[in-house]
Formats: C-alpha cells, sequence, structure tokens
C-alpha cells in the first residue's frame, strides 16, 4: 500500500494524480476463507481489518450487498461522543473514542476525527438530575464530560439561545469536549484500504442468500448471488438486515428495524461550532466541513426497510431546531434521507455469539452504531478470533434478554414525574 | 431602459413597469417580472459568484432552479437576509438588496482565487490523504481552514421576523408541472370533473414554453395558449392552480408535499400574508407533468462568466427581451439549441459559429442556419475558453485532432441534450430504467398512484406529449370515480423536432489530467476528478459521488449527474445502468426551514399545559417548573427570599400548620365495570378485589419485564368503580398501557377506562390543621379521623360542589386531597386558601412537596427508579401480592437478573457533615481512593436539605444497599470527596403517628 | 406519511392519528407465572422483524381508540389490510416473505424501460 502523505500528494499533484492506486482491491471470491464477515460498513471492514492486524488472521472475505459503507455508515450524522451512563456503555464508546483519537494516523488515512465537542442541552430539573448523574458517572469512569451553566453554555455556542423566556429554557448543559465528529465515508474507506491492504477481500454486490450449516449444526459458508462461499466462521454486522440474515440461521433477534431520518441544509460559512443534542426537544445539531447544518430527526413508528419515512418526522424535528435556534428559519434543507437501524429493547446494541456454532452477530447498534465503530469492529474481532467477548464488551451478549440485565440507557433517561 | 442589453420589442416584460435593487452595492434597472439573474444580463453583468471550492469566478448558467453558480444574498431588511438564492429563480422587487457570495473583499477580486492556482493539490479527495499529522492539527490547523473556505453563504443571525403557514389539501389528481404536458393532463381531468391541484414552480405557468416560441397550439402562440388555459382552469370551481408553488417531496401513499412562495416578489408584502406556505397534499393520483432539464457541455474551461445553456438564454430573450450577448458562440450535441441562435439571430444578436459535436445535426435545423447565415462547425469541438471575468474567445478545433481556432465571442450557448426529471417519479419509489436509445433515465415500474407525462417521460413532439397528457388526466379523473366531460382534443405544432445528445465529456475535456472541464459548476467538480475516483477504485456511482463531491451541491447533481454517470462508465468500460444511479431525495429544491415548522413556533411549538390554579399561583408570585408540559408552581418566593429560603419556610409551615399544594397534573384514570377490580389485579401488583369501597390503596405497576412502570393512589368509590391516579409524566402512557391490555389480551373483562386528568382539579391540604381548614367547607362527609381514616375516599360536596374527597398523604402528615371539577378548581382553592391562611398555612410547590416525601422516604417513579428497579430494589416488596397468580410483571420479576444478590436497591444517605448537600445524580464509591475507572456501587437519586430534620437527607440506589444500612461509602466530588452513611429511607416520623393526626 | 384504513372507523385516515403497537398475534401466555426463562424471552423480546409481510398492531389513538392489526410490507409500506383485533391471522394472497428489494442505487435501475 502506497503511503498517503501531503509529501505524496504533492508529488502527484505535479504529475496529474495519475498514480494513485486503487483504496482496495475487488478481487473474485476464493472457495473459502478462515471468517467470512456479513456487511461491508465502517463495523464489519473494521473487524476485518483488526482481525488481521492483531490476531494474525487474514483469510477473511467481508460481503457487502451494495456499496461499501452504503447502510448506515454512509447515511449518519457523524457524531461521536462516550458519555454515555452505564458501565457497559461507557465501556465500549470510551473504547472506541480512544481508537477514534489515533484512527487517521492508525490507518493513514484522515477520517477527519474532529473533537468539536458535543453538548447536551438541560432544560429542566429532570434534565438536570440525568445529565448530572452521567457526568458524575463519567468522571469516575475518567471520562471527560462537564456540567456548563447556561452562560458558559452560551460561550461555547454563541448562537444558543438562553434566554428565560423560551418554551423550554435551557437550565445548564453537560459538554464532552473530546466529543465530535469524523468523516463517514472516509471509515469506511480507511478500513477497507487497510484491511485489503492486509490481503483481506472486499466483495461489493454480493448478497447473502442463506447461510449453510453442518451436520453438527455449525455454520459452513453463506450462500450468495456469486454462489456459495465456504467460511469456518461467519459473523453478521449488517445493520437493519441483522435480522433478515440471521433468520437464514433460523436464529431470532430481540429487534425491529425502524427508518432514522436525516437532513442537512444548503451549505453555509461556519456558524455552528460543535455538536448540540437536547433530549428534551428531540433534536440535534452540527455543521459539516462544507458548511451544511447536519441535523438528525427521529425514527417513524413503524417496522421499515425502506429508507424513507414521513415528512411529518423532518419538519417534527426542524420545529425544534428553530426553537432553539430561531436564526435559522431561514436557512433551507437541501436534502433529506433515511438509514434503516436495528433496535434493541433496551437500546444498547448486542454483541456476541449466537446459538449458531462459529456464527457472531454484532447488531441493535440502534441510532448510536456510527460513533462505535472502532471500538465495536475491535471488539468484534477479538470475538471472532477467540470465541468469546473482550471484557469491554462481556455485557453486550445476546443472552441478557433471557436473564434481564438489561443495558438500558433509554430507561436511565427516564420520563420526568 | 433597465439595461443596455434589453432588446426593444422582445420579451413580455412591460418596459413603463419599472424596479430597482442593488448588486453588491451598485444599482440595477429592472423591470417588473424580471428575475435577478435576467435583470443582471440586462445590465451587461455576468460575474454573479465564486465557485465552493476554487472560488472561480462564475457567472449566470441557467433559467431555472437548476442554477449551480449564480447563488445570492437576498434581504429586504436585516433580519430578513436569505443566502444562497438561485438568481433565476429570485424575482426582483423595487428596494431589494443582492450581494455576491463566497469572496473577499470583492467579486472581481477575491483572495480565495489563489486555491485556483494551488488546484493541482486539491484534487478530489485530496484531504482524506494529508492533514494527519501532527495529531491535534486537524481540528486546529486544517479543519477551521477548510471550514472557512467553504460553505458559499453566510446564515441569518437574527431572528426571522417573518411568518409561514401550512396547510393540507385533499384532491382526486395533483398534477405537478404547469407546461404543455401537466396544463393538457389538468385540463382533461378538470374537465372530467375530478378535483384537481396544478402547481407549477415558476411566476406563470408554461414550462418551456417560456422559451420555445415556434410551439403553437390550436393556433395561438404557446405561451399565450398556457395562460389562457390556465385562467380557464382557475375558473372552474373543482381547481386550484398554484403557481411558484414546488412539489419538493414524494412520500408514502401518495403524500405530496408543496411549498407556495407568496411574498418573496413583492416589494412591501401585506404583513397578514405568510412567506412561504407549506401545503401537504394526499392526492388519490399524482400526474407528474416535471420537464427535463438541459445538460451543459463538458469541456476545458466551460464554467467562464458567459457561458450558459441554450436554452436559458432563449428564455432570457424570449420571454425577458435581453441578449445575452452581442457576439454568441454555441457549442451543442443537440438540435435545440440551434433554435437559440436562429432566435438570437432573428433579434440582431450576431451568432459567431455553432459548433456542433455531431457529425451530422438534423437536417431541418442545418438547413435553417444556412438560410439564416450562421457558419455551422460539425464534428468540431470547442476545446477550450478565455477570458477573465467573462469568456472573451472559445478555441474550436476538428474532433480528431487539427489545429485550434480561436474565435471572439462574448458569450457561449452549450447544450448536451435533455435530461427528464425523474425525480419526484423516483421519490415515490419508483424504479427508473434506461434507455440506451436515447440514452435516459425513464420511468420504468411505479411503486405508487401516479403516471409520468411529456417530456419526464422521455415522450418526445409535442403533439405526442399533448395526447399523452390528455389521455393521463382523463383516466387519472375516472380512476377516481369521475366520469363527465367531452373528450378533448387539442393540435399542437412547432418548428423543429429535435434530435441529439450526448452525456459525458466532449472532446474538449480532454484526458489530460491538469484540464478543467467541470462536471458539477458549483462542487468544482471537473471530468478528471471522476477519472480519479474511478482510479481509486470508486466503482459504484455513489462512492464516486461522495469522493469528488458530484451531485452534492446545492442544485443536487440536476446538471451533473448524468454527466458524471457516462464519465464514469466510459473510464471503467461498463454501461450506464451496470454503474447505477445515485438515488433522488426530497426536496426537489431545498425548502425554508419556516416553511416546513409553519405555525409551530414559539407557544405553538409545543403546547404548555397550565392547571385550573394557574392564574392563582402566578398572582401569588409562584416560580414555575416545567415538567412535561406542565407549568407546575416550583416555590412560592416572598419578596427577599431565596428558593431555599421559601422552601424551608414552605417545609416548616406544612408540618407545623398546613399547606395547599396543587396536585391537578397527576394522571387520573377512571376505572369501571363489574370487572373492574380484576382487571386492576392484572394491571398491579396489589391486589384489588380486597379493597374496599370508600377506601384507598398505593398501588404499583410494573411492564411486563418486572420492572416499576408507574405508581399512584387508586380509591374505590363502589363495587364497579375505583378512581386510578398515575404520575404527572405517566398519564397518557399508563392510559394506553392499560387500553392495550384490556382491548388486546383481556378483552373478555367488562371495564370501561376514561381519561380524567383535565376532568379534575386536585388540591392536596396537607399538615396538622387540614381538617380544621377543611372541616366547615365539606358538605355531606364526616371527615373526622374515625369516619374518614388514612387512605380513605368519599364523594361528597365542598362550597358547594361536588367532591370527590381523599383522605391521602404525600408528604407524611395527616392529609386530604380534594378533587373537584376542574372549572371549580381556581374558586374551591381559594375558598379553602382563605380559610387556611388565617390558620397560618402556606401554599407550597413541588420543590417543597419534594423535600416533605423524601423525608418520609416516598418514592417519585422516574426520580429514584429509572426502568431498570423492580418494586423489591424499591423496597415496595410488600405492595407485590404473593397469591395472585397472574399480573403485568409477575414473570418478568423472576428472571434470573432480577431475583439476582447485589442488585441495587433504594436506600438512605446521612452525609457524615450534616451540612453537605448532596447533588442528585452523585456517583458512591465503597473505596475513595480507588484508580479511574472507578467501581461505582449507585448514586443519588433524591438529595435536599431538610428544614424539619436539620440538615440534608438523601436517598440512593446502591448496590447491596439494605446489607448496608450503617455502613460508610464515599461520593467523590471535583473538589472533594464526601462520607456518607447508608441508612433508612424514613427520616421523619418513623412510626407514622402524624398521618392519623 | 402513512395511510391507514382503520376497520372500525371504516376509513382511511392520516398516520398522525395513530399509534404503532408492535407486532400482531402475539398471545400473552395464560399461564405466565409458570413459562420458563426462554419462553418469556420469546414472547417479550425476539420478533421475526420481517423484510416484507408483518403484521403489526396499531391504535387508532387519536379517533376511536381502538387497537386492530394491519398487514403491511416493510419494503414498499404499503398495507394490504387492516383487521380488527382478535380475528384471525389472514391470508395475504400470494404473499409470503420479502416481495420486493429495498430501492436503493443497484436496484434503482432495474425494471424495463417503456
Amino acid at each position: 500500500m502506497r503511503k498517503y502523505s501531503v509529501f505524496a500528494v504533492a508529488r502527484e499533484a505535479m504529475r496529474g494524480h495519475k498514480g494513485w492506486e486503487a483504496q482496495w482491491t475487488s478481487p473474485e471470491p476464493r472457495k473459502e476463507y478462515d471468517v467470512i464477515i456479513v456487511g461491508g460498513g465502517g463495523h464489519g471492514l473494521g473487524a476485518a481489518y483488526y482481525l488481521a492486524k492483531e490476531h494474525g488472521i487474514t483469510n477473511i472475505a467481508v460481503i457487502e450487498k451494495g456499496w461499501l459503507g452504503g447502510g448506515n455508515t454512509g447515511r449518519n450524522t457523524t457524531i461521536i461522543r462516550s458519555n454515555y451512563l452505564y458501565d457497559e456503555s461507557m465501556d465500549i464508546y470510551e473504547h472506541s473514542l480512544k481508537l477514534w483519537e489515533g484512527l487517521s494516523q492508525d490507518l493513514n488515512y484522515n477520517v477527519m476525527y474532529s473533537p468539536r465537542g458535543v453538548m447536551m442541552l438541560s432544560h429542566n430539573v429532570h434534565d438536570k438530575q440525568s445529565f448530572q448523574r452521567h457526568v458524575h458517572a463519567n468522571r469516575l469512569y475518567g471520562i471527560d464530560n462537564e456540567w456548563l451553566t447556561p452562560q458558559q453554555a452560551k460561550e461555547f455556542v454563541p448562537v444558543l439561545d438562553i434566554s428565560a423566556s423560551a418554551r423550554y429554557p435551557i437550565n445548564g448543559a453537560a459538554l464532552q469536549r473530546r466529543g465530535g465528529t469524523a468523516r463517514h465515508d472516509a471509515v469506511a474507506w480507511g478500513y477497507a484500504r487497510a484491511a485489503s491492504d492486509r490481503g483481506v477481500h472486499v466483495i461489493q454486490n454480493c448478497e447473502v442468500k442463506g447461510i449453510r450449516r453442518g451436520p453438527d449444526g455449525a455454520v459452513t459458508g453463506v450462500e450468495t448471488s456469486k454462489g456459495f462461499i465456504g467460511a469456518k466462521k461467519v459473523a453478521v454486522s449488517a445493520s437493519g438486515h441483522n435480522s433478515v440474515i440471521l433468520s437464514m440461521a433460523d436464529v431470532k433477534l430481540p429487534l425491529h428495524s425502524v427508518p432514522l431520518q436525516a437532513l442537512v441544509s444548503e451549505p453555509m460559512k461556519p456558524i455552528f461550532p460543535c455538536v448540540v443534542m437536547s433530549n428534551s426537544v428531540h433534536a440535534y445539531i452540527s455543521q459539516s466541513d462544507k458548511g451544511e447544518l447536519v441535523i438528525g430527526a427521529g425514527t417513524d413508528q413503524y417496522n421499515s426497510y425502506s429508507q424513507t419515512g414521513g415528512l411529518q418526522i423532518i419538519t417534527h424535528t426542524l420545529d425544534a431546531i428553530c426553537e432553539l435556534f430561531p436564526m435559522f428559519r431561514r436557512v433551507k434543507m437541501m436534502r433529506q434521507w433515511g438509514g434503516i437501524t436495528d433496535n434493541t429493547p433496551d437500546r444498547s446494541a448486542i454483541q456476541g455469539v449466537t446459538p449458531v456454532k462459529n456464527l457472531f452477530v454484532n447488531c441493535g447498534w440502534g441510532t448510536g452504531g456510527f460513533k462505535a465503530t472502532p471500538g465495536s469492529a475491535h471488539l468484534f474481532a477479538y470475538l471472532i478470533a477467540k470465541g468469546e467477548p473482550h471484557r469491554l464488551a462481556a455485557g453486550l451478549t445476546l443472552d441478557r434478554f433471557r436473564t434481564g440485565r438489561l443495558i438500558d440507557e433509554a430507561a436511565a433517561a427516564a420520563v420526568a414525574h | 431602459m433597465s439595461g443596455a442589453n434589453r432588446i426593444a420589442g422582445q420579451g413580455r416584460l412591460t418596459p413603463a413597469k419599472t424596479a430597482r435593487f442593488t448588486f453588491d452595492g451598485k444599482t440595477i434597472d429592472a423591470l417588473v417580472g424580471d428575475t435577478v439573474a435576467s435583470a443582471l444580463l440586462a445590465n451587461g453583468v455576468h460575474l454573479v459568484g465564486r465557485s465552493f471550492k476554487y472560488h472561480r469566478p462564475r457567472g449566470i448558467l441557467s433559467a431555472g432552479p437548476e442554477e449551480p453558480n449564480a447563488l445570492i444574498d437576498v434581504s429586504r431588511d436585516a433580519a430578513r437576509r436569505q443566502p444562497n438564492v438561485r438568481a433565476p429563480v429570485q424575482e426582483v422587487f423595487d428596494g431589494m438588496k443582492v450581494e455576491s457570495q463566497n469572496r473577499f473583499p470583492s467579486l472581481a477580486f477575491d483572495i480565495g482565487g489563489i486555491n485556483n492556482l494551488l488546484s493541482p493539490f486539491f484534487a478530489a479527495g485530496f484531504y482524506y490523504k494529508t492533514f494527519m499529522w501532527p495529531k491535534a492539527a486537524w481540528e486546529k490547523v486544517y479543519e477551521p481552514f477548510i471550514r472557512k473556505a467553504a460553505g458559499l453563504g453566510v446564515s441569518p443571525t437574527e431572528e426571522d421576523p417573518d411568518h409561514y403557514a401550512n396547510r393540507y389539501a385533499h384532491c382526486d389528481v395533483l398534477v405537478a408541472g404547469a407546461g404543455v404536458a401537466g396544463l393538457s393532463a389538468a385540463l382533461a381531468a378538470a374537465e372530467a370533473g375530478a378535483r384537481v391541484i396544478l402547481v407549477d414552480e415558476q411566476p406563470e405557468v408554461g414550462g418551456a414554453l417560456h422559451f420555445d416560441t415556434s410551439v403553437k397550439i390550436d393556433g395561438q402562440s404557446g405561451y399565450d395558449w398556457a395562460q389562457a388555459t390556465a385562467a380557464k382552469l382557475k375558473a372552474m370551481e373543482n381547481v386550484t392552480v398554484l403557481t411558484r408553488t414546488t412539489a419538493f417531496g414524494y412520500y408514502n401513499h401518495n403524500f405530496v408535499g408543496l411549498v407556495e412562495r407568496v411574498t418573496d416578489h413583492l416589494p412591501k408584502p401585506d404583513k397578514k400574508l405568510p412567506r412561504e406556505r407549506l401545503w401537504q397534499v394526499r392526492a388519490k393520483r399524482v400526474i407528474l407533468a416535471t420537464g427535463s432539464i438541459e445538460r451543459h457541455m463538458v469541456f476545458a474551461n466551460n464554467d467562464r462568466p458567459g457561458i450558459m445553456l441554450a436554452s436559458a438564454a432563449r428564455t432570457y430573450l424570449n420571454h425577458f427581451g435581453v441578449a445575452v450577448g452581442r457576439k454568441v458562440g454555441v457549442y451543442t450535441a443537440n438540435d435545440s439549441a440551434y433554435e437559440a441562435a436562429f432566435d438570437l439571430k432573428r433579434a440582431g444578436v450576431t451568432i459567431a459559429a455553432i459548433v456542433d459535436n455531431r457529425d451530422k445535426p438534423g437536417d431541418a435545423v442545418l438547413t435553417e442556419a444556412r438560410r439564416l447565415g450562421i457558419e455551422v462547425l460539425t464534428g468540431h469541438s470547442v476545446i477550450d475558453t478565455k477570458g477573465k471575468l467573462r469568456v472573451s474567445s472559445m478555441s474550436v478545433a476538428r474532433n480528431g485532432g487539427g489545429s485550434a481556432r480561436s474565435i471572439a465571442i462574448d458569450a457561449l450557448l452549450m447544450s448536451a441534450g435533455w435530461t427528464p426529471s425523474v425525480h419526484l417519479f423516483s421519490q415515490s419509489r419508483g424504479k427508473v430504467a434506461y434507455d440506451a436509445a436515447t440514452g435516459r433515465f425513464l420511468p420504468g415500474t411505479y411503486a405508487q398512484d401516479c403516471l409520468s407525462v411529456g417530456s419526464c417521460n422521455g415522450t418526445d413532439g409535442l403533439q405526442a406529449t399533448i395526447e399523452e397528457s390528455l389521455a393521463a388526466g382523463e383516466l387519472m379523473a375516472r380512476a377516481t370515480g369521475n366520469e363527465g366531460g367531452n373528450k378533448l382534443e387539442l393540435s399542437g405544432e412547432n418548428a423543429f423536432e429535435w434530435t441529439g445528445g450526448m452525456a459525458g465529456a466532449a472532446e474538449g475535456a480532454g484526458i489530460d489530467t491538469t484540464v478543467k472541464a467541470f462536471v458539477d459548476f458549483q462542487n468544482d467538480v471537473c471530468a478528471k476528478d471522476i477519472r480519479l475516483a474511478v482510479r481509486e477504485g470508486m466503482h459504484s456511482i455513489e462512492h464516486i459521488k461522495r469522493f469528488t463531491t458530484n451531485g452534492m451541491a446545492t442544485d443536487q447533481g440536476k446538471l451533473s449527474n448524468i454527466h458524471g454517470l457516462a464519465i464514469a462508465s466510459e473510464v471503467l468500460n461498463r454501461e450506464i445502468p451496470k454503474i447505477g444511479l445515485t438515488t433522488f431525495r426530497a426536496p426537489y429544491t431545498p425548502v425554508t426551514f419556516g416553511a416546513l415548522i409553519s405555525h409551530s413556533r414559539g407557544d405553538l411549538f409545543d403546547p404548555a399545559r397550565k392547571t385550573p390554579m394557574h392564574a392563582w399561583e402566578e398572582a401569588h408570585g409562584a416560580v414555575f417548573e416545567d415538567v412535561g408540559n406542565w407549568k407546575r408552581a416550583w416555590y412560592y418566593p416572598r419578596s427577599g427570599e431565596t428558593m431555599h429560603d421559601a422552601v424551608n419556610r414552605e417545609c416548616r409551615t406544612v408540618r407545623n400548620a398546613a399547606g395547599l399544594f396543587d396536585a391537578s397534573t397527576l394522571g387520573k384514570i377512571e376505572v369501571v365495570g363489574p370487572d373492574a377490580a380484576e382487571f386492576l389485579n392484572l394491571m398491579y401488583t396489589n391486589a384489588w378485589d380486597t379493597l374496599k369501597p370508600g377506601r384507598c390503596r398505593y398501588g404499583i405497576m410494573l411492564r411486563e419485564d418486572g420492572f416499576v412502570y408507574d405508581d399512584g393512589v387508586v380509591g374505590r368509590l363502589a363495587e364497579d368503580r375505583f378512581h386510578v391516579t398515575t404520575t404527572t409524566g405517566g398519564a397518557p402512557r399508563v392510559m394506553n398501557h392499560m387500553e392495550d391490555y384490556l382491548q388486546t389480551e383481556f378483552p373478555h373483562l367488562k371495564v370501561w377506562l376514561t381519561s380524567t386528568t383535565e376532568q379534575w382539579a386536585v388540591i392536596a391540604v396537607q399538615g396538622p390543621k387540614a381538617r380544621e381548614i377543611l372541616e366547615p367547607l365539606v358538605e355531606g362527609i364526616d371527615i373526622s379521623n374515625e369516619a374518614f381514616p388514612h387512605m380513605s375516599v368519599r364523594e361528597g360536596k365542598i362550597c358547594g360542589v361536588p367532591t370527590r374527597l381523599f383522605r391521602m398523604s404525600f408528604t407524611g402528615e395527616a392529609g386530604y386531597e380534594v378533587n373537584v371539577p376542574a372549572d371549580y378548581g381556581q374558586a374551591i382553592w381559594e375558598a379553602i386558601w382563605a380559610r387556611a391562611e388565617p390558620l397560618g398555612a402556606c401554599a407550597y410547590g413541588t420543590e417543597t412537596m419534594h423535600v416533605l416525601r423524601a423525608e418520609k422516604g416516598y418514592i417519585i417513579v422516574g426520580q429514584d427508579t429509572d426502568g431498570t428497579v423492580t418494586p423489591y430494589d424499591a423496597s415496595l416488596g410488600w405492595a407485590v401480592s404473593k397469591k395472585k397468580t397472574d399480573f403485568v410483571g409477575i414473570r418478568g420479576l423472576k428472571r434470573p437478573d432480577l431475583v439476582k444478590e447485589g442488585r441495587k436497591q433504594l436506600v438512605g444517605l446521612l452525609t457524615k457533615d450534616p451540612n453537605v448537600v448532596l447533588e442528585e445524580g452523585a456517583q458512591i464509591v465503597a473505596d475513595p481512593n480507588e484508580p479511574k475507572p472507578m467501581k461505582m456501587l449507585g448514586h443519588v437519586t433524591s438529595s435536599y436539605w431538610s428544614e424539619n430534620c436539620g440538615r440534608s437527607i438523601a436517598m440512593a440506589l446502591v448496590a447491596g444497599g439494605q446489607a448496608r444500612l450503617g455502613q460508610t461509602l464515599y461520593v467523590p466530588m471535583p473538589d472533594r470527596t464526601i462520607a456518607v452513611e447508608v441508612s433508612e429511607m424514613v427520616f421523619v416520623d418513623k412510626e407514622g403517628g402524624r398521618l392519623n393526626g | 406519511m402513512l395511510l391507514i384504513y382503520c376497520p372500525y372507523c371504516e376509513e382511511e385516515r392520516s398516520e398522525l392519528e395513530f399509534r404503532h403497537g408492535g407486532d400482531a398475534h402475539i398471545a400473552r401466555p395464560t399461564n405466565m407465572a409458570d413459562i420458563s426463562d426462554e419462553e418469556f424471552q420469546e414472547f417479550f423480546f425476539l420478533r421475526d422483524n420481517p423484510k416484507g409481510l408483518i403484521f403489526e398492531r396499531w391504535r387508532h389513538i387519536h379517533g376511536c381508540g381502538r387497537f386492530f392489526n394491519a398487514a403491511r410490507d416493510t419494503v414498499s409500506d404499503k398495507f394490504y389490510m387492516s383487521y380488527k383485533a382478535g380475528e384471525p391471522k389472514p391470508d395475504i394472497p400470494g404473499v409470503t416473505t420479502a416481495t420486493e428489494k429495498t430501492v436503493e442505487t443497484y436496484e434503482a435501475t432495474e425494471g424495463t424501460a417503456k
């Protein structure tokens, strides 16, 4: 792999950029692999990369139905943070954040991780109690997350309206300075390039049609649109479609897939310095490097694989954004889109073994999968290589729905009395 | 004269009607009906903007919403400023201020233009390969630089003073687009009796008839026919015609979003008018008549000001009366551009040459060109242009080589053919199909009840379009149950049929990787960038798009998508359909946030719920807090009191005398029917069949998984009637939860549920003097201790008003909750207050309520529990019936993790220093010196200064809490560590004697 | 925004009037207290989450208030039918599982030109 650097760019500039090679190769599939990863998003490609880099397994194929990063990796609002409440969540998201911090250098690919801060607005006593619980838990864990007064919040985000006359006045905010954003496509491409360099096969336009199992019940490979491909281990990380894939091995998951919508405005000069979220009014917003306001909307209420949703979800989100930032009412929506998220009952992910031998699953990241990408991929690789979860992902197993040991991040932000 | 380039006798504007605006401070004379683009062109201004990445000078490319270059900042006043407006769409009005964007210090001299010189470094995706060292520099140095350089316009900084409106509408047939096709379809549908909505984004109907003056329909000029048809439609009762209205989004089940621009073209709009109006239309059928968009030619330096689409030049001439140049070149791969040359020539403009990329143009246009004496260079290409701020010459060479010839020009018109506008069709989730014969993506498989007609459907030819559209209109009318009307016939004729068209890089784009042949103008994506992307392994069109940003600008690829695809197809040597088309997403053109939110702002964003006593509370100085949608009285400060002072006083007063509290926000559900008790047995952990009428009981409700869902006091009024209360926040979900079980799991039970939250005002009267306060006011109820003990309920009257009187307490004092019909709430409150105040009582708010209940260890669901807490965890195991064989949550409660040792349990916490009040949410550890990550045992759920205890008190969820009573634990804070002792949760009146006081 | 037919009101109304209620035809065990942990997990958590035909519950919460069931395609979001709570799971003629692929880049170019 040719190293990327400012010097390489300068050299290529002199000769019309004719020397760049393909970032990843697109080989025909082999007959059999040690590991097949289903799903060519950030989690799947990353897992392949870490398997090759840290576990010495390179006979791997990543199989993608469409194009790399075309699922939720390329459809999300790119928010990164680790200020979660429960130990299990802090374990995985902080692990991930630490990997984000060095990811560009590790992959030799600028993923544009930008720790510009993630601010969560508090609007009432209940928000304050909940956020301070997060702040304290994060501090004792070793995660940066600080409580700001409304004035401090405004100093950080000058366009914030902290007047007491707002319908939902701001009574404080929690700020994680290391939180921020990254360039979503670059994450998929960077992992694909680095994995491909280590011998991983990246196979696009290849849809999985079935999972084949041997007489002992263990997986032996996958049926695909390019024919049968054998595998000693199959690991599924196909956000949105995990239920569909796992059902091919008769595994039922506690998931429901719903469309999650987002939108961007027309590009504008920098006005919004960080990520701002508000649970009470249901909105989150940041500004991309191109200048678009990137706004996350809610999920539609019904199961769907359609990657579209209702206009009312968008308008509802914009209601909230413009209530917080009234100067944006004249700004225009340029594009709206949807992705399909698979959600668990406790809104925490599932990563672990399945009832089928040598079949592993990484799913249920709901609306928060992007920020987990490096951490999830890293720990998923460990799981695939060792056959048992890493200490930091030990809480995410499927078994918790039987035992009741849920990691209820949603409930932790319970409704006000 | 409104501009030196206005040609007398050309166009449809009235010379006498003038308007005046400024562009970058310079006054521009215009005519009413002009767009900013037409007015600037009339005044010889071609340089209008700067591109996104290279800051190259840019002019006006189009005459429509596909405009990628001429984006301007338009303002009426300081607060009414709008960035990124398309100059060809914005109509002028007297006094408007227009500024160019993305330039510093001026449009003609822009420092950012240095990017153009450095452009060899800024190839597509270059930023993925560099800026990685040193680590922190991306965020601190490189990214701010990139962000500042990008971004086009400047965001408004003031609150928008304009208002917006919203309408829902229903119709039989919605027709999107009012050109020949849309008007014909609408007319046929309307004549057949259908309720029709016809929309068009332009100020007047007509579509392509704006420029195509060769068309005649029913003997009239096409444009006049269009206006007459629109007038006819407007006069029909079953038709709504909306101009300046864009159908921007096609959603599920024939739900179409329209945005109508109401005032942006008016010099002094009526303040009553909304600026824009959102229409949300549910149409039984949709007819898409969205036309097509002309593509540019991709060749070297095809972006200089003065280079534009041929049809745009025709629009400026034939509609606005403006000649875009005096010596005009044409570069085309398509017949349609010839007609632009013909029109301009006839208007007296010199046509330097028509350069046709093809060897064989259509015979008819070639003949006409010769007749008009225009030089036509077939089989030639424009291989370069010159001119710094406006094109000054083009270099022309024969295809396949040969020497170049420079031709002086001051404008260059181009056409690579027409791209059908399948945006809405694709948004409807119809599948487009590639028609290889004509190189177009056309509607293939439909997903919703709609039809495409005219050029967006690939229908060529005027008469064919008319006939197809009339048929579609009639078909859709019939499909929606309309019968009437005569079969319509219309005849159309036009001068030329158009052939030809190409996609991708023309000869002049060069395979040389230094040539800037623009595919996407705004984002500065050149043919070489697409090639680079492919070389780097980006083979899916989505990858190419994302890597190069082709099609991601504000025009969303209306001009660039097909070119990008064709170039990729050529490099990959794969057919176009094998590469795919990027997904079309709403909106068709950008939509103002304000229109999308319309009325939903300020008070209407989220209506505040207020209790019947709100006015009294406000008048008595209450400070309110938001609890869900409710505004609740938080505390009642007297003059000079801090919150702390006020709460301490209120807490003392309630325990020493009495207090009045507005509990109206509590959810209330009337559960009635012969099986009501059995139903409640299933919904709550407690047993209800044993509760005697006239008594109440505290109930715990679980989810099926065994975790606490809600709580509240339930009173039994009769054998078959219960008055259920819920938490404030839980009211709607508890009602839904109960309805769900009643309707779907236990439909055999005869029970009726009615939400009565809004029907009852609730006044809590608490404290040792509570009975003394109420006794004289209550009629028909003996409220003596003996007759009306703690946890009883009676019906009677208070001050002559019917009441449900509860003897209950959330303070630990003897207390009552007076339920009266909501309309009487304030009157009864005032009557009680009149007795209470002289007896030394106070009104108290939610903060005091919280302190008093914490002193007694009463939990608040949602504060002391968080959805992972079982009744046992909350020391409420006594409320879980051991005898019942079923209730919601019975099985969930028995799961392994829920019965495990060491679960977090609710306990009291007493700080070693009684003056220290813990912070709610603070975490608890056993070893304060442990390094991070520390093992957290739990957290403080409630914490207050208790005036009655003379010290702080707290409640906490602590792992294995019940076994830790008496232990010392620690709460590490940023500045210190607080030692605490685990205690029982009851801090006041442990025996509970005061309840019966 | 979906258009949903309420079998009680007997008319189509906008999605704004309805609340989705999860999967239909999952009966609460009558011997709830006695089922195993695995059975509880199956009943309460595990779902088919089908791509294609789904039977789901809706409540006409801002209308008649009734819960009812509907058969819908989760890819096209088209309703096949709605029916009253308690009625048996209907056969949807000709439909078994997935009926149509998600409209994405590659599939978007399928189909036949006219």
